[in-house]
């Protein structure tokens, strides 16, 4: 082979290798880029406003943390063909199901709001009423899951996804200093010692990490896409892509507020954006389109998760591949789902603050949960096979896992309690 | 199902109904559990019962708190 067939070989090999993950690509990159939804910008935006560059290190290590728990849920549902739902209903009876499909329900709904309240705020900053926004979002969202094909559901929110990465542009306008991020931030250190108010950032930024939505969902689209045991390795691939652009965009987040909003308490990503506005307004721009675009895609993928849940329990027809009239249930519980979370955003007087508060808490009663049903089906030979956990699996999931638990309760307990940790 | 319809009106009676049968039959479905559990899963549902126990315990308290003008 002379030095041209050789490249052109090497290009197609290439290019089929990419048409390959672009097929395949979907629920992991969906699920790590959502993950960074409307409480997980705010918490980054917090972090760098308040720690500046000091914690880029923490969120880098916390990337193959959220790989190694939403890898399993590929294997879980590429291997049994059920969703997290009916898989704890059918591992652990009906109690553990209830208890899981109940709270689940609870967490997401609340969550929902958070995302509404995100979704509002932002477009607010462009003077958009938040009952004009609720109306239009539900609309599109409606419109998005209505095609009757999970490939085109799919490929739009990934576009959505793509939309995320708005913060890197952000990052670059606001000139931060290259060598101060990389002395700052990429060698691991405390900034100011380890307090109580660090020690909640910590907290917070793991518990947006991994939510419990988070486990349900992936494991949902892997059936719903049909994944087979052959596609597990570009399941995985997925999401590692999916995990490093969580990283990416939550340390992109930190460069901006770190510099610009360097030694400020920030309450809400939307109040970053406002502040701003006022001095660099592109900037500021682009954080509202971010916090819009991230609570918009948490809000789609987590009415969807519980969709998926109630319809796999109560054998309703619960995939995207369906057209309305097939599975009526599904996509009724989509629709009631989001327009309820969207309509208490604009009760007058509605305890928003609280109810953002609250979903840490119940989030504590169902992660742990979630988390060793996860484990334990892993590890049973019967049900997964060869894709069993391996010894390295276990030692890496069962130490992320039990850390995740302690620190996620720390976290909860925190919120009920704030004067715990000082 | 009479009863259930005389209350709440004979279409939401049936939906009633229909639902709680449903539930009922799912409750049958996966009445026992379908897995071998090992030692160390037995004892980490344990371990999660007594979690859950402690978390509702702490909300109650918490709760019981703010009702009457604490923390």
């Amino acid at each position: 082979m002379d030095l041209f067939s050789k490249i052109y070989f090497n290009y197609s090999k290439i290019v089929k290798t990419i048409k390959i993950y672009l097929l395949l690509a979907g629920p992991g990159l969906i699920v790590m880029i959502a993950d960074n939804d409307a409480g997980g910008i705010t918490t980054y935006a917090a972090t760098g406003a308040k720690f500046g560059y000091s914690l880029i290190w923490f969120l880098i290590l916390l990337g193959p943390v959220a790989y190694f728990v939403q890898e399993m849920t590929v294997r879980l549902g590429a291997v049994t063909k059920h969703g997290h739902a009916e898989a704890i209903f059918s591992a652990f009876g009906s109690f553990w199901g209830w208890f899981s499909l109940l709270d689940l329900t609870v967490v997401n709904w609340l969550t929902m709001v958070t995302e509404f309240i995100g979704m509002t705020a932002a477009l607010s900053i462009f003077g958009i009423p938040p009952v004009v926004t609720v109306a239009i979002v539900v609309l599109v969202m409606l419109g998005i899951v209505l095609s009757g094909r999970y490939w085109t559901w799919e490929k739009i929110t990934m576009a959505f996804c793509l939309v995320n990465l708005i913060y890197i542009p952000a990052a670059i306008l606001v000139h931060p200093s290259i060598p101060d991020i990389l002395r700052n931030g990429i060698v691991p250190n405390f900034p100011g010692g380890f307090n109580g108010e660090l020690f909640f950032l910590l907290m917070a930024n793991i518990g947006t990490t991994i939510a419990p939505w988070m486990i349900f969902f992936q494991q949902s689209a892997v059936v719903d896409k049909n994944m087979k045991e052959k596609d597990i390795p570009w399941g995985k691939f997925d999401t590692v892509v999916g995990a490093f652009f969580t990283v990416l965009v939550a340390v992109f987040i930190i460069i901006v507020t770190g510099t610009l909003l360097y030694g400020m308490n920030i309450d809400s990503a939307a109040q970053a954006a406002q502040v701003m506005m006022g001095t660099h307004p592109w900037v500021g721009t682009l954080i509202a389109i971010g916090l819009f675009d991230a609570g918009f895609l948490g809000a789609i993928c987590i009415a969807l998760t519980n969709s998926w849940a109630f319809g796999e329990v109560f054998g309703w027809a619960h995939s995207l591949n369906y057209k309305v009239r097939e599975a009526f249930w599904f996509y009724i519980f989509y629709f009631l789902g989001l327009i309820t979370a969207g309509g208490v955003v604009l009760i007058p007087g509605a305890p928003l603050v609280l109810i953002t508060l609250f979903v840490q808490v119940i989030a504590v009663t169902l992660l742990p949960a979630a988390l060793v049903f996860l484990i334990i089906l892993l590890n049973n030979e019967e049900i997964m096979g060869k894709y069993k956990n391996t010894r390295f699996d276990n030692i890496a999931n069962i130490t992320i896992v039990v850390c995740i638990i302690v620190v996620s309760s720390l976290y909860g307990i925190s919120t009920l309690f704030p004067n715990l940790f000082g | 199902m009479e009863a259930l319809e005389r209350v709440f009106g004979e279409r939401i009676g049936s939906i009633i109904s229909e639902s709680t049968g449903k539930i009922r039959s799912i409750n049958q479905k996966y009445a026992t559990p379908t897995i071998k559990l090992s030692g160390g899963a037995k004892f980490a549902l344990l371990l999660l019962r007594f979690y859950l126990i402690f978390l509702v315990v702490l909300l109650v308290y918490k709760f019981w708190t703010v009702i009457h003008g604490g923390a």
